[in-house]
């Protein structure tokens, strides 16, 4: 048992040290200097420029730059953002709540109408959720948000100022979760009715519904585990697009506007802080595996 | 207690219709134990769960009676069904493993029971479950209960399934097939603890040495009629319809072919031995077969016997010990010495469904064994198929003919030694004696020897020339077929004998 932790344990550092240097490795090649972004729009003069070099210690060998920048990340320093000259863990600290929150509420959203489909509505699961996700999410957020913003007022048009305002950006980013897990769930469910032991259930003089919520469900839970797991990892993705069409603060658009300025320290920390998403998450899912199902847990 | 007449079940499926059961009628009297007997298709199982109104998804059932506990059931609504679920009847099916909820506790699943059918609370059904599986014969309930299906031996779980069948207190057990997948020991078990009941028996099975240990009446089905039925005495002393006797036949069992003078030595295993982890699977194993002999291997599950077959085939290195093929080394050598040979040894698994490419055709997956541009027809023509199964896919078969076409694969390469597992296990009796025909039939004209392992004693006896019994990794007796089935030496195979339930023929 021991040991199933420290090897999962390696191989996530092993992944976010891959995540970190692939990201190094692309910006370092991407065009333009690392003084440019730092001066940005300021005053350019060959000696601020050599302040800026000495200063950030760009005149090192790039080997030397990378091995400090893995050291200073390894005691959880990740820099200073060339942009704002703030710490990028200030900088990503005060945006990752809006951004957290907007995926959880996703996910439970999607997750909650995900069982409502495949448990109760089941013949309308393959339509409704092929619809769903054939539909890309800021088609759905623009449509959410001249109907129900616009037209009606209902909720408001941008911005993270209490609940009214995460109920429109989660359903679009829900719906088509909800689609996806929908499907697969109903597959589960449909695969375990056909299993013997349902027939035994049923057997047993159990009602229909209870056959599907007391057995099959459990049986359906773990390929719909799976996929939200990886959902969930493309949420913190998909939020970029939606922040944009809803006006929210974020990550995505701390990633978007780092991007553009070639603001190292910040994409990097992006990246790392993404890998970090998915090794948790994939960590989750391999628990509530074994939490569901009993022959996987070795006696 | 149930009176049916003319029972009709028909499945309307998406692009054809079914009729699974054409007509059946028959009475069961309150205490007594009744079997249904054919193969797989003869409608058998449908009719059973017809009485509890779980004839399956798409399926339509008529009857101009059909009377349960006295009530007419082709009134029933859902929740009357339900009411008699577990209730007036307990059903058991085959193999515990999949029968009982593998993510949940076997204690669980059987208080669930009583959660629809009594009023006792959360701690009284605890005690009650533990109860069943007490009187079941389960040792150690408490601990039994709070493990899952796949924690437990075959023999536990089936007794654990029994214990779910029996806690709703029902007058009537329907066993369908609840001994097909077990072991011969563990068979003799099940069937000695439902002979205890005294609850009135459905058994449906396909095994009329099963059957004629439990029931005092047996009905015949194939093809969806009843074609006979009768007192199991008098039914196995005088069969009035062909089939009957065709199945009485195949049960009864005959010897097939001659044991013809002992060739030279095509496969010579010595000291085998393997260890995986700290457990020794195979344990100082000797095998020697010659050209022409069929040799059988017994054992009951987790006895090594499926070890021992991958180590002959050189699928496995031995931890210890030899194996030599046709006078060359077999094992530890690389893959590449073993090429060349590899077309002299065959294998036939028990399931051929499984072994082959879904999407080849039989022309394409016999032509693969064959040497290129040789004609594939004259192949099939040995094991008894026509040029119309060429273009059929592995699922357009019957269970029979896709072992031919196993057959067919392995004897193209003209092998000396073929492997067969379990070959006719998945297999109905009738069609289990064509192929084990063949099988002799092939060992007499080509001269091929067959390694044939088997849980299935009666099939061993009737094809082996010389049988190894396994237990525990190790070889406990090893003889002609005669000497270890008409005096066997050891322990373990006595026991092994005994349990096999076997069919008293008087006629």
């Amino acid at each position: 048992m021991i040991t199933a932790i420290l090897r999962r344990a390696g191989a996530g550092v092993l992944v976010l040290w891959a995540a970190a240097t692939a990201a190094y490795l692309a910006l370092l090649a991407a065009p333009g200097s690392t003084v440019d972004a730092i001066i940005g729009d300021g005053a350019d003069t060959p000696g601020i420029r050599a302040q800026i070099t000495s200063e950030w210690h760009l005149d090192r060998p790039a080997v030397v730059q990378y091995l400090d920048f893995l050291w200073r990340a390894a005691h959880g320093d990740l820099g200073r953002s060339y942009l704002l000259q703030r710490p990028v863990s200030d900088v990503i600290g005060s945006q990752l709540l809006p951004t957290v929150k907007l995926a959880a509420a996703a996910a439970v959203f999607g997750v909650l109408l995900a069982l409502v489909l495949a448990l109760v509505a089941r013949r309308l699961t393959s339509t409704f959720g092929l619809v769903l996700v054939s539909t890309p999410p800021f088609l759905i957020g623009i449509v959410l948000l001249s109907v129900f913003s616009f037209r009606l007022g209902w909720f408001p048009v941008s911005g993270d100022r209490g609940f009214a305002a995460l109920v429109l950006p989660a359903i679009t980013m829900g719906l088509p979760i909800a689609g996806t897990l929908a499907q697969v769930l109903r597959d589960g469910l449909d695969r375990a009715l056909d299993e013997p032991f349902a027939v035994t259930a049923r057997a047993r003089g159990l009602r229909e519904s209870a056959v599907l919520t007391r057995h099959a469900l459990k049986h359906a839970l773990l390929p719909a585990v799976t996929m939200l797991g990886w959902s969930f990892g493309v949420l913190i993705g998909g939020t970029v697009i939606i922040e944009q069409v809803f006006g929210r603060p974020g990550l995505g658009q701390v990633t978007v506007q780092a991007v553009n300025a070639s603001d190292l320290p910040v994409v990097l920390a992006v990246v790392i802080l993404a890998a970090a998403v998915f090794v948790v998450i994939n960590t989750v899912t391999d628990l509530a595996y074994l939490l569901i199902d009993p022959r996987l847990r070795r006696s | 207690m149930i009176t049916l007449e003319d029972l009709r079940v028909t499945f309307h499926l998406p692009r054809r219709t079914v009729e699974a059961v054409r007509g059946v009628s028959f009475t069961i009297e309150p205490g007594e134990r009744v079997a249904i007997v054919g193969e797989s298709g003869s409608g058998k199982s449908v009719t059973a769960r017809s009485l509890v109104g779980l004839a399956g998804p798409g399926a339509r059932v008529d009857a101009t009676t059909l009377e349960i506990d006295g009530r007419d059931a082709r009134r029933f609504a859902p929740r009357d069904w339900r009411h008699l679920r577990g209730g007036f009847a307990g059903l058991i099916l085959q193999d515990a493993l999949v029968s009982l909820d593998p993510l949940r506790t076997v204690g669980a699943e059987i208080a669930e029971v009583l959660r629809i059918h009594s009023s006792k609370t959360r701690f009284e059904r605890t005690k009650e479950a533990l109860r069943l599986l007490e009187e079941v014969h389960v040792p150690e309930p408490e601990r039994r209960a709070g493990q899952y299906p796949h924690q437990l031996s075959g023999g536990l779980r089936q007794r654990a399934l029994i214990a779910s069948a029996l806690a709703g207190g029902p007058k009537l057990l329907i066993a369908d097939e609840p001994t097909t997948a077990l072991d011969a020991t563990v068979q003799a078990q099940i069937l000695k603890l439902l002979a205890e009941r005294r609850e009135t028996l459905l058994l449906i099975s396909h095994d009329l040495a099963v059957v004629s240990t439990l029931a005092d009446r047996v009905l015949v089905m194939k093809d969806g009629r009843l074609v006979e039925s009768g007192a199991t005495r008098k039914l196995l002393s005088g069969a009035d319809h062909p089939y009957t006797r065709q199945l009485i036949a195949a049960a009864s069992g005959r010897r097939r072919g001659t044991t013809s003078e002992p060739g030279p030595v095509v496969i010579e295993a010595t000291g085998l031995r393997k260890v995986y982890g700290d457990r020794a699977v195979v344990r100082d194993v000797g095998v020697t077969i010659r050209r022409g002999e069929i040799v059988g291997l017994v054992g009951e599950s987790g006895s090594g016997k499926t070890t021992v077959a991958q180590l002959l085939f050189g699928l496995v290195e031995p931890t210890s010990g030899q194996v030599r093929f046709e006078g060359q080394r077999f094992s530890g050598v690389p893959e590449r010495a073993r090429r060349p040979l590899r077309r002299r040894l065959q294998f036939i698994a028990q399931d051929p469904l499984s072994a082959f490419d879904p999407r080849w055709t039989v022309r394409r997956i016999v032509a693969e064994a064959l040497p290129r541009g040789e004609p594939v027809a004259p192949v099939l023509e040995r094991v008894g198929l026509g040029e119309e199964v060429l273009d059929r896919y592995p699922r357009q078969l019957s269970g029979g003919q896709r072992q031919r076409v196993a057959i067919a694969r392995a004897i193209a390469p003209r092998p000396s030694l073929i492997i067969c597992d379990e070959p006719v296990s998945a297999l109905d009796v009738s069609v289990q004696a064509q192929v084990l025909d063949l099988l002799a039939e092939i060992r007499e004209r080509d001269g091929t020897a067959l390694l044939f392992i088997s849980h299935d004693l009666g099939v061993v006896r009737d094809l082996a020339d010389r049988v190894l019994v396994m237990h525990d990794g190790q070889v406990v007796e090893g003889g002609t077929s005669k000497s270890v089935f008409e005096q066997p030496q050891h322990e373990y195979t006595r026991q092994l004998l005994a349990a096999v339930p076997t069919l008293e023929v008087s006629a």
